[in-house]
């Protein structure tokens, strides 16, 4: 089955790792086939800033996402830009310290995350987009938990894969007290 | 019966390429034969030598002279030049090559080339305008010249190619002008040994085209003004070397050791491998 | 024990300018001259780490001029060379293209294309310069350019690529796109004696003998390269096979410029590559190439499941145009769809093949390339 999910927010925040996190985790250590695609303004810091993974058993002909299961937010901009286009049924996953103003959105299910918060109590608030993965994996089970924890670890400069999976288990942890609430 | 020996310097030349294209009084062929000369003199290996020229009379160089040669699009010498000097160190490439080829069109290419300090020579014949072209103003044409292109006289400011060569981080810059026959084939055989990237202006005549419109009708006549108003300064100040109608400063300018662009990178392409080697 | 520092081999999650710089070394590339541009610069950041550690060089000029002309010239100083770039550096790269045409310099040039004209949407995808490399560089010429649509691809297209061009002395050209080549999918790598590798003819006549633009049969004349013990002369000037300028010789003219042209046009059942999908029985077919063949492919996919006999025929090599293909299908078809990111370039050869076939454009600009219901209902329109 092809499963589409958008990461989208602001240049600087890690949006684009977050999808080749997710991507890398699916297909070198879930035997999955997958792909990332980004898009992203010239400036390659502060612009607005999407990146995109689709993930599926089969070969992946369309490489882009069309109308995504689960939409992780991370600014205003990237939610007012992109909350009305997820699929009937699906998921956002929202950072409410950076996404204050919501709208009105029939047949999804929204989760509030605040990631940049649990990422300030780490000391580091760079890694906010990492605890937002934990929470996203928890959430919506499309990955095995080892297999992100893997991927981050290749993927995060060296020396900085402690803090990283410590925020991705802590939002693991929120994800998961999400769903028993 | 009489016999009729070789010119001593017929296996630098290409025959079937001749008779050569350049007017009679052109300074190239004078340029060419210092080159040869400082060339036998060193008893360079010809294998290794590539002579790498781009449009204009003197472009035709590179087709003259019996090496590997290559006769690139308009301005593009130098950049062609990094190619080869970087893919094969061990060759020497020596850019032959004419002011507009090297300081218009091919300006940038000559800064860049000269802060890298590539070890590559470049040795530019300025004649002070275009001439294969029929005598169109140039980045060296003087202020007040008449060309085809500035009836009225020329209004733009000449470059000072060897302050700009200085100023652009040569390690050997010189001027001379086809008068100085001897001293440029011994600053030829000079620039040739250098380290990194060097040059050399050859200030050269061209009666044909440039004189014709600026009073100076035959070689002899630009030669004669040549003569007259050139002095030998070496290592004086390249900024104020600026060529007038009164004064033309030759000689010298910058002699320099500084480690070349292709050192350092194969420096660092071992340093790398050896850091491999140690895991 | 870094794995990085030796040539890559197994499975890897990479984007499409990272397979393709690696493509390169694989393919022996051990010249990269450059000039940062958006959606290419990867290419040449992820060089400048690995061409030093396999012993090759990397370089960042002044200019894409100035990167074209290195290229050749380390060609000619014997070691194959490549640069890549977007639609502004194309097109200061053209006359120099010209110029490795003219003097049979084996390179390779990646143009990840983007939109334009001119400074255009530097981020976004465009299938824009598709005819520019054809027909950039003035004068007549034939040259080879293979247009990938996968990462994966990235990396075998850019071996394809150096082996084309060293076997007919030829610029080849890897036209991606900015989707290509900043989309991350995982990429297989053989081992380094399982990939084919093609090295240009060497020159091996005795050293007097020497004819550096003889052709042999195939048209391609050996390659000798500077150092080599061969002094030779090569000139963007019209010249002979010796090398000699012959500028007032139409008999000249006429033999090197046929002759430049021919050895694509009479080899080029062996250069022309296609992939063709379900097209036995296809009553329409889509020619799509690069990315938009993926969301071409889906779309005919869907078609099949509501029952239109579609199918897909996708040019790998975009020059020399597989008119032999489209041709054949053409006979065979109602009608044809063809989805570019431009304003009809590759649709002209296609109609141009398909001759009384009737032929539907379908023109996409900015930011995304077609969706697969864009074409499906395209082919549903048609069929």
């Amino acid at each position: 089955m092809r499963i589409e999910i958008r990461f989208a927010g602001f240049g600087g925040q890690g949006i684009i790792k977050s999808g080749i996190i997710t991507a890398t985790a699916a297909c070198i250590y879930s035997g999955k086939n997958a792909v990332q695609t980004q898009s992203y303004g010239p400036e390659s810091r502060g612009g607005a800033c999407k990146s995109e993974v689709v993930i599926s058993e089969e070969e992946i002909d369309f490489p882009k996402v069309i109308e995504p299961e689960i939409l992780v937010v991370m600014s205003q901009h990237a939610y007012n830009e992109y909350a009305e286009n997820v699929k009937t049924g699906g998921i956002i996953i929202l950072d409410p310290e950076m996404v204050p103003h919501e709208k009105e959105l029939k047949n999804v299910r929204v989760f509030k995350v605040p990631a940049t918060k649990i990422a300030e109590e780490l000391g580091r608030k760079i890694v906010a987009n990492i605890a937002m993965l934990g929470a996203f994996v928890a959430i919506t089970g499309v990955l095995d938990k080892e297999a992100v924890k893997e991927s981050i670890k290749v993927n995060v400069p060296k020396g900085t894969e402690e803090l990283n999976l410590k925020a991705f288990e802590r939002g693991y942890e929120y994800g998961k007290n999400l769903l028993k609430s | 019966m009489e016999t009729v020996m070789a010119h001593p310097f017929a296996k630098y030349l290409r025959e079937a390429m001749m008779p050569h294209i350049w007017c009679s009084g052109c300074g190239n062929g004078i340029i060419l034969n210092c080159f040869v000369q400082a060339v036998d003199e060193l008893q360079m290996d010809l294998n290794k030598l590539v002579v790498v020229s781009g449009i204009g009379c003197i472009g035709r160089a590179a087709g003259y002279v019996n090496t590997n040669s290559f006769h690139t699009t308009h301005g593009r010498p130098i950049a062609f030049a990094t190619g080869i000097k970087l893919a094969n160190p061990e060759l020497e490439v020596v850019i032959i090559s004419g002011d507009g080829d090297l300081f218009a069109i091919g300006g940038n290419h000559f800064i860049h080339a000269a802060r890298r300090n590539i070890g590559i020579k470049v040795i530019c014949a300025n004649n002070f305008n275009y001439g294969m072209t029929g005598g169109q103003q140039g980045p060296t044409t003087p202020v007040e010249a008449l060309t085809t292109t500035t009836p009225y006289g020329n209004i733009e400011h000449p470059f000072n190619l060897v302050h700009l060569a200085a100023a652009s981080g040569a390690t050997y810059v010189a001027r001379w002008t086809t008068l100085h026959v001897r001293r440029l084939t011994q600053s030829i055989k000079k620039l040739l040994q250098k380290e990194g990237f060097g040059f050399i202006e050859v200030v050269s005549p061209c009666p044909e085209i440039f004189g014709r419109y600026n009073k100076m009708r035959t070689g002899l006549e630009m030669m004669e003004w040549f003569r007259k108003v050139s002095a030998i300064e070496n290592f004086s100040d390249p900024a104020k070397a600026e060529i007038t109608p009164e004064r033309i400063v030759v000689g010298e300018f910058v002699d320099i050791a500084k480690i070349s662009y292709e050192k350092l990178i194969h420096e660092k392409i071992a340093e790398i491998n050896e850091k491999k080697m140690q895991w | 024990m870094n794995q990085k520092r030796v040539i890559l081999e197994g499975s890897h999650f990479m984007n499409g300018d990272i397979a393709c710089a690696e493509g390169a070394i694989a393919a022996g590339c051990r010249f990269f001259a450059g000039y940062p541009i958006t959606p290419a610069t990867e290419i040449a950041e992820h060089l400048a780490q690995r061409m030093l550690e396999v012993g090759g060089i990397y370089v960042q000029m002044e200019d894409e001029i100035a990167s074209m002309a290195a290229v050749i010239g380390a060609s000619y100083a014997g070691l194959k060379a490549m640069t890549a770039t977007s639609g502004p550096g194309f097109s200061l790269m053209q006359e120099n293209i010209g110029l490795a045409v003219m003097t049979e310099a084996p390179c390779v040039i990646v143009d990840v294309m983007r939109g334009g004209p001119s400074t255009g949407q530097p981020t976004l995808p465009g299938q824009q310069d598709v005819m520019q490399a054809k027909w950039g560089s003035h004068g007549d010429y034939e040259i080879i350019a293979l247009a990938p649509s996968s990462v994966q691809e990235m990396f075998n297209l850019t071996i394809e690529a150096f082996n084309l061009s060293e076997t007919y002395r030829v610029p080849a050209i890897v036209l991606a796109d900015e989707v290509v080549g900043h989309m991350w999918e995982k990429v297989a790598i053989p081992p380094a004696q399982k990939i084919k590798i093609v090295n240009r003819k060497k020159a091996n006549a005795p050293s007097e003998a020497y004819a550096p633009f003889m052709p042999d049969d195939d048209l391609v004349p050996p390659m000798a390269c500077f150092g080599e013990g061969y002094s030779f002369h090569a000139t963007g000037l019209t010249h002979d096979e010796h090398g000699y300028p012959q500028t007032s010789s139409s008999e000249v003219q006429q033999k090197l410029v046929k002759r430049l042209c021919d050895k694509i046009r009479k080899n080029a059942d062996k250069i022309v590559r296609v992939e063709e999908v379900l097209l036995s029985d296809a009553d329409i077919v889509v020619v799509a190439y690069g990315i938009v063949a993926r969301a071409a492919l889906s779309a005919v996919r869907k078609a099949r499941a509501e029952g239109i006999k579609a199918g897909l025929l996708r040019p790998i090599t975009l020059w020399p145009f597989p008119e032999n293909h489209v041709a054949k299908i053409a006979q065979q078809t109602k009608a044809i769809v063809v989805p570019e990111m431009n304003c009809g370039q590759l649709v002209r050869e296609v109609e141009r093949a398909a001759k009384e076939t009737p032929v539907t454009f379908l023109s996409k600009l900015g930011e995304e390339p077609h969706t697969p219901m864009e074409i499906f209902e395209a082919i549903r329109r048609n069929s």
